[in-house]
């Protein structure tokens, strides 16, 4: 979902995505040289669980009538026993308490894989290991990758299906909006006191200390957090001239860094500033508050910028049944008020505060935002990205 | 293949005839060519016709024309120059510890301890390795905090992730990696042949550049491609120091791989994959044609 690689992680997450590929590589080449003793292709042959007629059934369910209500998905999904997310980091939006949470309620082991994979990454996976056991259920995607890969979701409409606004899902039900951030600053308040503006940031005290997550031409939070210092300067989604221009301010002054941000870099002082979702920052803040450090969060004026992150299922999920009941899950006033202690702020929140349902103290921990945060369009995000590309490198040499 | 070995195949054809020695020989080829197959062939093989196949599966010359690119030719030419300093400085700064080194007696503790210390070194790469720089001249490493207190002394937090911190990161390898494969070149060279030069009326300069040289620019120029192969192939390390921007062609892989905000860049990446492998079977070819060369010299 973002571009970040805890080192552990990534090796881990290389094989995976290597791993399915080598089996298939080795049958072939077994095949190729006619040898029949390497004919181990352990991969291919497992059995896509759920094969069966209820599983059949489940991978084509559009909504809940399609299992003949809650008690038969939960049923189906428990019979399958488990259920593979990707990209799904414990300190994401607070996905750590949701996927407990889940196993917990239903009794379903979640198989959290890859989870620091980019969204594309996530398609990837699914591409990969089609067909096999290990393929992702369910994704949590970018409008970007969202967007341009419904071939490969299958659509289901949630049981809050009604409650969502047109303009926050797909119409048949292959994606849906689930929650979204602000993108702030988040910085350790304790060594560098109060900030209030990014001009702050080319001070001497802030030498190496200044991180984007990720690389803005290829990494969603990047991304938006670098049209959030560009509109803070005055630009715009078609004008990024500002934003290149203050990246090029900060490392002329030497206090951008470009080593990726990790929970242990900033834990460990090498990050001191870093620009990121609202929900990212919320486990940061719970995190440094345990050490006696005090990470505080400020969204720039003219820089409000906001993106939902969208649920889709695999169609070819090797879980069915129990995809369907973890998107039922998620959109439960339940797993909505988790998003929203971990800062994310969810699709059905004006919904449930008018229901009573809301968490409200939760909801008072938002970072105040004046005016309304604005989202890039398709076209604007693709133009943006290209001018990134050509950009980028160039600006922090 | 020794003599006992033909023998012995021989004994056993006669006792049961049909299997020729050819093909006995042969199948203990297998592993080899089968493991050769699955690990080189096949994944150079999916490499080339990935860099032509767009993500929808259909042929594209995309990814080769972004290759041309102004922007993508000056990366493959920030990690051609960046391998071909820090294997200028590996030859150069191991070559000569490596003669140094061969003049210590054979097997004295000291000679057993620094060459044992290379060998460690040479393979310690990496994050490990980027972990170790960054905890001592990191923004919050020892020696940073050690000197914070004379500001003029204290290192640049920025320079661990800017080529010159990565060019230092990979000496740190490259150094150690030149003593280990040039050490037997310079152990071959006998005293014998320096006494004889002098015998002759040869000074020092005539020793190294009309005996010594010779017989160790095979082997010098070999040490010195293996060392530009082993930095241009090198991601993890510099992945570890600079990881938001894509100075050499390794880390514009990994970015054009994973990049969410456009999904059409799979060729791009593989096409880059392929020019890299390329550069590396030319830089190979050299080497082995350098080794034939230098292994006349060997007894």
């Amino acid at each position: 979902m973002r571009h970040e690689q805890a080192e552990p992680e990534s090796t881990t997450e290389e094989e995976y995505l290597v791993r399915k590929q080598l089996t298939l590589v080795a049958g072939i080449a077994a095949l190729m040289l006619l040898i029949p003793a390497c004919s181990s292709t352990t991969g291919s042959s497992a059995a896509t669980s759920g094969g069966s007629a209820a599983g059949v059934k489940a991978g084509t369910a559009t909504s809940l009538t399609g299992f003949g209500g809650m008690d038969a998905l939960v049923n189906a999904a428990k019979a399958e026993g488990s259920i593979n997310v990707v990209a799904l980091p414990d300190d994401w939006a607070n996905y750590g308490a949701i996927k407990k949470a889940f196993a917990q309620k239903y009794g379903i082991t979640v198989n959290s894989i890859l989870p620091d994979a980019s969204s594309k990454e996530e398609i990837d996976a699914a591409d990969k290991n089609k067909g096999t056991d290990k393929a992702p259920d369910v994704f949590d995607v970018g409008a970007n990758v969202a967007l341009s890969s419904t071939d490969r979701f299958a659509a289901y409409k949630v049981a809050a299906w009604d409650k969502i606004a047109a303009g926050n899902k797909e119409s048949t039900g292959l994606w849906l909006n689930d929650y979204t951030g602000v993108m702030t600053v988040g910085y350790n308040a304790t060594k560098f006191g109060e900030i209030t503006s990014l001009d702050q940031l080319t001070d001497a005290k802030f030498k190496g200390q200044v991180a984007f997550n990720g690389k803005p031409a290829e990494a969603g939070a990047a991304f938006n957090g670098f049209l959030m210092v560009n509109g803070a300067y005055g630009g715009t989604f078609e004008n990024l001239q500002p934003g290149i221009d203050y990246v090029k301010k900060l490392k002329a002054a030497g206090t951008l860094n470009l080593q990726d941000v990790t929970s242990g870099t900033i834990d460990s002082g090498t990050h001191g500033v870093v620009f990121d979702w609202t929900y990212n920052q919320a486990s940061t803040i719970t995190r440094l508050k345990a050490k006696g450090v005090d990470w505080k969060v400020f969204v720039p004026q003219g820089g409000e910028i906001a993106s939902y992150y969208n649920q889709a299922i695999n169609k070819d999920a090797p879980h069915p049944a129990a995809a369907r009941l973890w998107e039922e899950y998620l959109y439960s006033a339940d797993a909505q008020n988790m998003w929203l202690a971990g800062a994310a702020r969810p699709i059905l929140f004006d919904s449930m505060k008018a229901a009573g349902t809301l968490d409200s103290a939760a909801a008072a921990n938002l970072p105040t935002v004046s005016g309304t945060p604005a989202t890039p369009t398709s076209a604007q995000a693709t133009a943006a990205t290209a001018f990134l590309k050509a950009n980028w490198d160039a600006a922090v040499a | 293949m020794t003599a006992t070995t033909t023998t012995a195949g021989r004994d056993a054809v006669s006792a049961s005839r049909p299997v020729s020695p050819g093909v006995v020989n042969a199948l203990g080829t297998v592993p080899f060519f089968a493991y050769t197959a699955i690990f080189l062939v096949l994944p150079t093989v999916l490499v080339v016709i990935g860099a032509f196949q767009s993500r929808g599966g259909g042929f594209t010359l995309n990814g080769f024309t972004q290759v041309l690119s102004p922007r993508t030719v000056n990366i493959f030419g920030t990690s051609l120059w960046i391998s071909l300093l820090t294997a200028l400085v590996g030859a150069t700064a191991g070559g000569v510890i490596a003669y140094a080194l061969s003049l210590s007696p054979e097997g004295s503790l000291g000679r057993r301890v620094f060459t044992a210390l290379m060998s460690v070194t040479a393979q310690f790469g990496g994050v490990m390795l980027a972990f170790a720089f960054i905890a001592t001249i990191g923004i919050n490493g020892l020696v940073t905090r050690l000197l914070s207190a004379f500001p003029a002394l204290t290192p640049d937090p920025g320079f661990l992730s800017s080529l010159g911190g990565v060019a230092v990161v990979y000496c740190y390898f490259q150094i150690p990696l030149m003593v280990i494969v040039f050490l037997p070149a310079v152990e071959g060279l006998r005293p014998q042949w320096r006494e004889a030069t002098e015998n002759l009326g040869g000074t020092s300069w005539t020793y190294w550049t009309r005996v010594a040289g010779p017989i160790l620019l095979p082997s010098l120029l070999g040490s010195f491609l293996l060392l530009f192969a082993n930095a241009f192939s090198a991601f993890a390390t510099a992945a570890a120091l600079i990881s938001q921007q894509s100075v050499i062609v390794p880390l514009e892989i990994e970015s054009a791989l994973r990049n969410e905000n456009d999904l059409g860049m799979d060729a791009y990446a593989q096409a880059l994959a392929f020019g890299m492998i390329v550069v590396v079977a030319l830089v190979m070819g050299a080497y082995a044609l350098l080794m034939r060369r230098a292994a006349r010299w060997a007894q």
